[in-house]
């Protein structure tokens, strides 16, 4: 095996050197009752090249854009991605590294970070953002138990616009304690209906997202009002960070704890996962916040560098009384990222942005030129749910085989929403591929 | 040994990303622009992030230079306790990023996911194949979040049979985040010594085991290194109170082909996808932390799971005594691919001499290094073996000061102060895919280290020299955070 480097002759000589007759007496401690008989259950092991062979017959089992046109978002989507990007992400003195522990030879992974940490800073418009959690849903479960901790209060407003994955996350996080969950409905316009919880008491947060899982930009001012009249923290949640290209940020909208999912930029969509849990906050309530942090400090001669600190929050220090249990995250999925941002610019994140907005907005106008009628008039970014009616499943299946997948049907989800579709549109789509999806349902 | 492995190559420097670039500048391909421009609301629209304009030579140049500043296991031996910090095979990273893997969306309908259903329905069974459990969910996204996972699924079980329980016993040999995941569920963590030999006796567990335990979270093998020998014994003293055995797996890589999980009395245990099957940590993930149940617990695995019908292959929500869910969408598939792709390369043979390898490296290293290091338990060990600086005592010499020294030697350091059972410990994982040459060198660094620290205790003091950078001030930094620019 090729990633085994002892000879025959190394062995023998490592046997006798530890006093052991063979590779069984190294493991005669182990009770005869706890050891495996046989063989493990596998198949015959491949070469490189019949798994290449397999490997890529499983993958081509799979729809993926350019061959198939796919309208979908809901949390997961395609934007292009730099081949520079992936190339520095390829490069093993990264990944093969493990978690920044010893400083002096991991000054590359602690810059990188802490250009991460500020460059998600100043996207969400928050003071501090930690070195990344696992994805934009369990960052979210993290958020409201940081809340609950930090207002000592246990009652928590969501709204029904969150994704539905993330609230059933969130759900999962809350279940062991005796949290209290109070759900905020939807009005007409695809927006939170918060006023709800205006004067409600005992509330350690109100949480929305936006652009929500419709794709509307919520009103956030006036949620982070209803929120701190209460005593609680806002949260807010995102899954498309690259509307905060062209739509106001959430930290200069009074909002206490932005977190979100950052696959959007320069992350493979990779069936859902790895993923980036961004997280950011205000440094009041730093020392309250979950996760890895990278801050600058010197050297013994006083030059700069880097390294982990505010450790005692973290669970190998405070055991049992940590802030959150989590120790590896996505730190890889960060650097991405981070390349992917510096990549694209100040500038140009806003020329993409608009890009994505106006690509969305024409497809908006076409279908509706098309006699559907797009379900909410609150402004939206890259998504937004189109009333195909109950009978479109015929069309959507038949779609499919022209290697077109027209989003996603919202009944599953909310059920009082059948027929309507979600659908999503990035850089990606070309103007040519709308008009043939706008052909396609109208006929 | 002729000559160090550490040596001083050409160093640049470079600013922070802000530092550089210039209004105006872009590293990215912008794409063709079809459409005509949409009016944006007023009140919504904002001024765009403060990010610095790059091309993409400036992008390159930064990230290359500071990756030189790292040290992976690309780059040499790094012999982190626990980690497992083995060769990162490269085919496994060309599987990972093949189009149709990396470009799939998580919703796709079934019949257009069929691969990706495929690959982790396969994984799951041989990682039930591995462990001898009975089924896996692969939706945790690291060795804690399986913790949790397990902590859950525990909750969920008592929860079922109509029993609120409050405590949960952690051993002192167990991994650190045990108390914290067990804490995030409600549980109160309750400590257990281990014994003069570094394993748990059974008569520890049976003085406080009682029907107000959940049970027991246990690692095994031990982060000492060694084996639970009481295992079965300690398994069956829970059982019978009506508690359940959670084994963290993040040793698994001691054990392959040796040990049948399943039959210790594990009840559920996760495995460490970024340990002990190879994939890349990424300089902090994303890991990913499959767990493995026995029946009992499977009504309760997080959703959706897995469904193969015929040859087809579809995901489920249907289960309603479910924990629901743990991510957004399955787990880290990217991580997956990896780990299945090793797996495959490795068959039954290879995994079961990975163990074998890793354990004669580690029991190598702990006779050669035995006469200069204290050994604090000094039995045969399994993947890992863990000295202290009792020795070294006199001259002042700490494990800190060993450790760093090692850089300038061109190693990384091994894990330092853990278990906490041991003072000043230092924790050595050499893993399977270090040869004898190079395991020699690294004893030998030890070795002169040790004379160095009765020879000349400063030069120790002022170590690493080599490196970028020098010691850090990490009281400063968390005085007085700077933690964004």
């Amino acid at each position: 095996m090729r990633y085994l480097p002892h000879t025959e002759e190394d062995i023998s000589s490592m046997l006798h050197a530890v006093d052991a007759e063979d590779m069984d007496d190294l493991f005669s401690m182990i009770p005869g009752n706890c050891k495996m008989k046989g063989n493990l259950s596998l198949p015959e092991a491949l070469t490189e090249w019949e798994l290449n062979t397999l490997m890529d017959g499983l993958s081509k089992k799979i729809a993926v854009s350019p061959e198939y046109k796919i309208f979908m978002g809901a949390g997961s989507y395609n934007h292009y991605i730099p081949e520079s990007v992936s190339y520095l992400l390829g490069r093993s003195e990264f990944s093969t590294a493990y978690t920044p522990y010893q400083p002096e030879i991991s000054q590359g992974t602690l810059q990188a970070m802490y250009e991460y940490q500020t460059l998600v800073t100043r996207l969400l418009g928050m003071e501090v953002a930690n070195a990344s959690m696992y994805d934009g849903a369990s960052a979210l479960a993290e958020a409201i138990l940081m809340a609950a901790r930090v207002t000592k209060r246990k009652k928590v407003a969501l709204s029904e616009l969150i994704h539905p994955y993330y609230r059933d996350v969130v759900r999962t996080y809350l279940e062991p304690g005796d949290y209290e969950i109070v759900e905020m409905p939807s009005l007409g316009n695809g927006r939170t209906d918060i006023s709800g919880v205006a004067g409600m008491d005992d509330l350690a947060a109100v949480v929305i997202q936006s652009p929500n899982f419709f794709g509307c930009i919520e009103d956030l001012r006036s949620t982070g009002e209803i929120a701190h009249n209460s005593g609680a923290l806002f949260v807010l949640s995102f899954t498309e960070p690259l509307a905060y290209g062209l739509f106001k940020n959430p930290g200069c909208q009074g909002a206490d704890i932005v977190c979100g999912e950052g696959q959007s930029l320069g992350i493979p969509q990779s069936f859902g996962g790895p993923g980036l849990g961004m997280f950011a906050c205000h440094m009041k309530n730093v020392r309250d916040m979950p996760g890895r942090l990278v801050g600058k400090t010197t050297d013994m001669d006083g030059r700069p560098g880097f390294v982990l600190t505010l450790a005692t929050r973290e669970q190998h220090i405070r055991r049992e009384k940590a802030k959150s249990n989590i120790c590896t995250n996505n730190s890889l999925c960060a650097l991405a990222s981070s390349m992917y941002m510096a990549s694209v610019g100040g500038t140009g994140i806003r020329e993409l942005a608009c890009l994505n907005y106006d690509k969305a907005e024409y497809l908006k106008r076409g279908l509706r030129e098309a006699g559907f009628r797009i379900s909410f008039d609150s402004p939206t970014f890259n998504e937004f749910v189109v009333e195909f009616g109950e009978d479109f499943k015929d069309t959507y299946k038949k779609l499919l085989k022209q290697r077109i997948v027209v989003g996603i049907s919202l009944a599953d989800w909310y059920p009082e929403l059948s027929g309507r579709y979600l659908l999503c549109v990035t850089e990606t789509m070309d103007r040519e591929d709308m008009d043939a999806l706008i052909k396609e349902v109208r006929s | 040994m002729k000559e160090l492995q550490g040596a001083s190559g050409l160093i640049l420097n470079e600013p922070l990303l802000w530092e550089k670039g210039k209004k105006g500048r872009c590293g990215f391909s912008m794409p063709r622009r079809d459409v005509v421009p949409s009016p944006v609301d007023e009140g919504l629209a904002g001024d765009g992030p403060d990010f610095p304009d790059l091309s993409e030579v400036d992008v390159v140049r930064h990230y290359t230079r500071l990756s030189q500043w790292n040290f992976g296991v690309d780059a040499g031996m790094y012999p982190l306790g626990s980690c497992t910090m083995k060769y990162n095979p490269k085919v496994n990273e060309r599987e990972a990023s093949l189009p149709g893997f990396a470009g799939a969306h998580p919703l796709l309908p079934p019949e257009l996911s069929q691969g990706a259903l495929e690959l982790m329905y396969r994984l799951e069974q041989y990682l039930a194949g591995i462990t001898g459990m009975d089924a896996v969910t692969l939706q945790p996204a690291a060795g804690a979040h399986g913790e949790l996972t397990g902590m859950l699924l525990i909750r969920a079980y008592h929860k079922n049979r109509g029993s609120h329980r409050s405590k949960i016993i952690v051993p002192d040999t167990a991994h650190g985040t045990n108390p914290a995941s067990a804490a995030l569920c409600g549980f109160h963590p309750v400590a257990v010594k281990s014994g003069e030999d570094g394993i748990i006796p059974a008569e520890a567990i049976a003085a406080i085991m009682d029907e107000d335990t959940a049970g027991i979270m246990i690692t095994n093998p031990n982060t000492l290194g060694l084996f639970e020998e009481n295992i079965r014994e300690i398994g069956e003293i829970v059982h019978s109170k009506g508690g359940l055995v959670y084994g963290d797996g993040a040793n698994m890589n001691a054990v392959m082909g040796i040990v049948q999980m399943g039959k210790i009395g594990f009840d559920v245990m996760h495995l460490n996808l970024h340990k002990t099957f190879s994939t890349p940590h990424g300089g902090g993930g994303p890991g990913s932390g499959p767990v493995c149940v026995k029946d009992i617990l499977k009504p309760f695995l997080p959703v959706p799971r897995i469904i193969k019908e015929g040859d087809k292959y579809t995901l489920s929500g249907d289960f309603p005594e479910s924990i629901g869910k743990l991510q957004a969408f399955y787990g880290n598939f990217g991580v997956m691919i990896k780990a299945c792709s090793y797996i495959m390369s490795m068959g039954s043979e290879g995994l079961k001499r990975a163990s074998q390898l890793a354990v004669l490296n580690a029991n190598y290293i702990k006779e050669n290094l035995k006469d200069s290091l204290y050994l604090p338990y000094d039995r045969p060990c399994m993947h890992e073996c863990v000295f202290s600086d009792k020795f070294q005592e006199g001259e002042k010499i700490t494990t800190l000061d060993m450790a760093k020294c090692l850089m300038d030697y061109g190693f990384h350091p091994p894990t330092i102060y853990f278990p906490l059972v041991v003072h000043g410990a230092m924790m050595i994982e050499p893993t399977e895919t270090e040869s004898k040459e190079d395991i020699d060198h690294f004893i030998a660094a030890l070795k002169a280290i040790v004379a160095e620290a009765g020879k000349d205790p400063d030069l120790l003091k002022r170590a690493p020299t080599r490196p970028k950078l020098r010691r850090l001030d990490e009281t400063a930094a968390a005085r007085k955070p700077c933690l964004a620019g």
